[in-house]
């Protein structure tokens, strides 16, 4: 986590004209109110990370914020993976045990927790029960980041069981909806501008990274940022590439981790080595999870960037390309079809083919290219930033707190 | 004289739950949609897309170009233009029967293969006033050149249609404040469905410096 002082001021000049004030106007009506956010873990993983960078920015505006975190066992995180990859949709065994211990750690946090606030952000399923705890004058939201719009319907029930009971639903994407007797509210993701990942760089820097990893200078870099997993369709992107390769000089740079700690990423990560065929102008990069700086070099330095997923969430790689002004050819699924608006932010692209016939045509049309990223930064500067994401908090927090 | 405060907006935006896959599907969503739906699929794509202009100025009419791939009705639903004589429910109506008559003629139910559902939506809109007071055409201008444009949907759109004053704040004060029918009419004449927030300003930007010119720098 990299540590700049977080200030909503020092978004002036990046966020859209108008909104840093608007921020000042919201929080004015806030006065006097209390936030509290609740998740599983301080450190690790995307919510925390986010949390990280959200709650110094509400405290700056004024709004009286806290951030606090449930224990929990091993058993207990055990428990709720399993909950977490139902939910997603994949099949799991959930034991009545099971289902006892994710409720006996939440009523144990419930007894110590200071849970009083004029509003209470619960995330993800982990502390959903904690509900139990809500006083009628309060008003509690649960925000969900995962997918969970198929998911083992009796791993859904049972959670369904606590999330009726709250003030509404925070889902990042419009398909995550799901049957509920509250309100469901659509709060994108959102990227932060001053972040290690995406603040501005120097021309030097980016030429070190790319002189680190003996990418060449001279000739259009091709990239996908991800994990080594199928459904990001590393190996289709390859086989976009070698058919591009026959007509236009570039490299590609496939950028990504995961492979280490997870068995099914290192064979992914073999299929890719294997599909590379040894070609010089393929670079596989395996970097470690704080490797942000270099993520963010390599975005800085490519051509195109491509996010050929077979199934994706939020594409939060799609957004950090566009931020920095790239033309995206994302996979036709997701969210990555509400970042990329066909043809004027990106494109969207259904197959092997239809990838690498939109790589060729941004390659050979650099003009188009240039507008089409503008455009993309532009539409990212409005949609996807953290200060976009705070005023959506903040909305959120004056319509349920009627003020 | 009164002076013109420009308000900003959010829009709060909330999943029903409810989808289409298909065309019969989306008609039938129409129909029942709450009134907030239809206004949110007809307008707020405006709020989304500040800068860019999408395929259509309407949800339906892109969905039904990028998902079903149907580009006939997608043109016929594009041209659905909410204007001064049409309110919300003039606007269900039209496009129920242009989607009606487009599955009559084609005898099919064109569907979504490998495309993304229409998710009906809502939205629910909150002024933030923005203390930016103007007294004058001069002022209001300048004003108007930095104002988040989440203000000039909310005297826009919001205005016309949810507000239902069938006019734009920015024309309702020009004309009854500041005696500018003329200024007033012109603004009225823009076709805001064609640009995006941006756009929007900048031609009514251009049109209060014409008015500006015309009375020679004479302000109010």
């Amino acid at each position: 986590m990299d540590n700049h002082k977080m200030t909503w001021e020092a978004y002036r000049d990046i966020a859209p004209s108008g909104i840093v004030d608007l921020g000042h106007r919201i929080s004015e009506r806030l006065k006097g109110k209390t936030l509290l956010h609740v998740n599983s873990t301080r450190w690790g993983g995307g919510v925390a990370e986010m949390l990280h960078r959200l709650v110094p920015l509400f405290q700056d505006l004024g709004v009286d914020t806290q951030w606090d975190v449930i224990e929990g066992s091993p058993e207990f995180y055990q428990v709720t993976k399993a909950f977490h990859n139902a939910l997603q949709g994949q099949a799991q065994v959930i034991t009545s045990e099971m289902y006892d211990a994710y409720l006996k750690i939440n009523k144990k946090n419930g007894r110590k927790m200071d849970l009083n606030a004029d509003m209470v952000i619960i995330h993800d399923p982990q502390p959903a029960p904690l509900i139990y705890k809500k006083k009628k004058q309060s008003k509690w939201l649960w925000r969900c980041h995962i997918d969970a719009s198929r998911p083992q319907r009796n791993v859904w029930n049972f959670l369904k069981s606590y999330v009726s009971k709250y003030d509404g639903a925070i889902l990042s994407l419009p398909g995550f909806a799901r049957k509920l007797n509250i309100p469901q509210y659509l709060v994108y993701p959102s990227i932060d501008p001053l972040s290690d990942k995406n603040k501005e760089l120097t021309e030097d820097e980016v030429r070190g990274v790319l002189r680190k990893y003996n990418i060449p200078e001279d000739k259009p870099m091709i990239l996908q940022v991800s994990r080594f997993d199928r459904f990001k369709d590393p190996v289709g992107v390859i086989e976009s590439y070698k058919m591009v390769k026959k007509y236009n000089d570039c490299c590609l740079v496939l950028a990504g981790g995961g492979a280490a700690d997870d068995p099914e990423g290192a064979q992914v990560l073999i299929d890719v080595e294997n599909a590379a065929e040894k070609d010089k102008d393929i670079f596989i990069l395996d970097l470690p999870p704080d490797a942000n700086i270099e993520i963010n070099a390599l975005q800085r330095a490519a051509t195109v960037v491509i996010q050929k997923s077979l199934k994706e969430g939020f594409g939060l790689t799609v957004a950090e390309a566009m931020w920095k002004g790239k033309p995206v050819i994302g996979g036709f699924v997701g969210g990555i079809t509400v970042q990329i608006v066909y043809g004027q932010t990106g494109f969207t692209v259904n197959s092997v083919e239809g990838c690498a016939y939109r790589i060729r045509y941004l390659l050979n049309n650099p003009e188009f290219s240039k507008q089409m990223g503008q455009n993309a930064k532009e539409f990212t500067r409005h949609n996807f930033l953290i200060t976009r994401h705070i005023i959506d908090y903040l909305s959120l927090m004056i319509a349920n707190l009627n003020l | 004289m009164k002076e013109f405060t420009f308000t900003n907006c959010v829009e709060i935006k909330e999943l029903t739950g409810k989808k289409a896959d298909d065309e019969v599907m989306l008609m039938d969503l129409i129909e029942e949609a709450s009134i907030d739906s239809i206004y949110y699929h007809m307008h707020s794509c405006f709020l989304r897309h500040f800068y860019i202009v999408g395929p259509y100025p309407n949800d339906f009419a892109n969905w039904v170009v990028m998902q079903v791939r149907d580009r006939i009705l997608a043109e016929k639903l594009s041209a659905i233009t909410p204007a001064k004589n049409k309110n919300l429910e003039d606007i269900r109506n039209e496009l129920v029967e242009v989607i009606d008559a487009h599955l009559s003629s084609i005898k099919a139910n064109p569907s979504v293969i490998s495309g993304q559902p229409f998710y009906l939506m809502k939205s629910r809109i909150i002024e933030i006033p923005t203390q930016i007071e103007v007294k004058n055409l001069a002022e209001f201008r300048d004003a108007l050149a930095v104002v988040d444009a989440s203000a000039i949907y909310n005297h826009v759109f919001e205005a016309r249609f949810r507000v239902r004053k069938g006019r734009s704040d920015f024309a309702i004060w020009f004309e009854e404040v500041l005696d500018r029918k003329s200024l007033a009419d012109k603004v009225e004449q823009v076709d805001s469905y064609m640009y995006s927030l941006e756009g929007l300003r900048a031609k009514i930007l251009s049109l209060c410096d014409d008015e500006l010119q015309l009375s020679g720098g004479k302000n109010g």
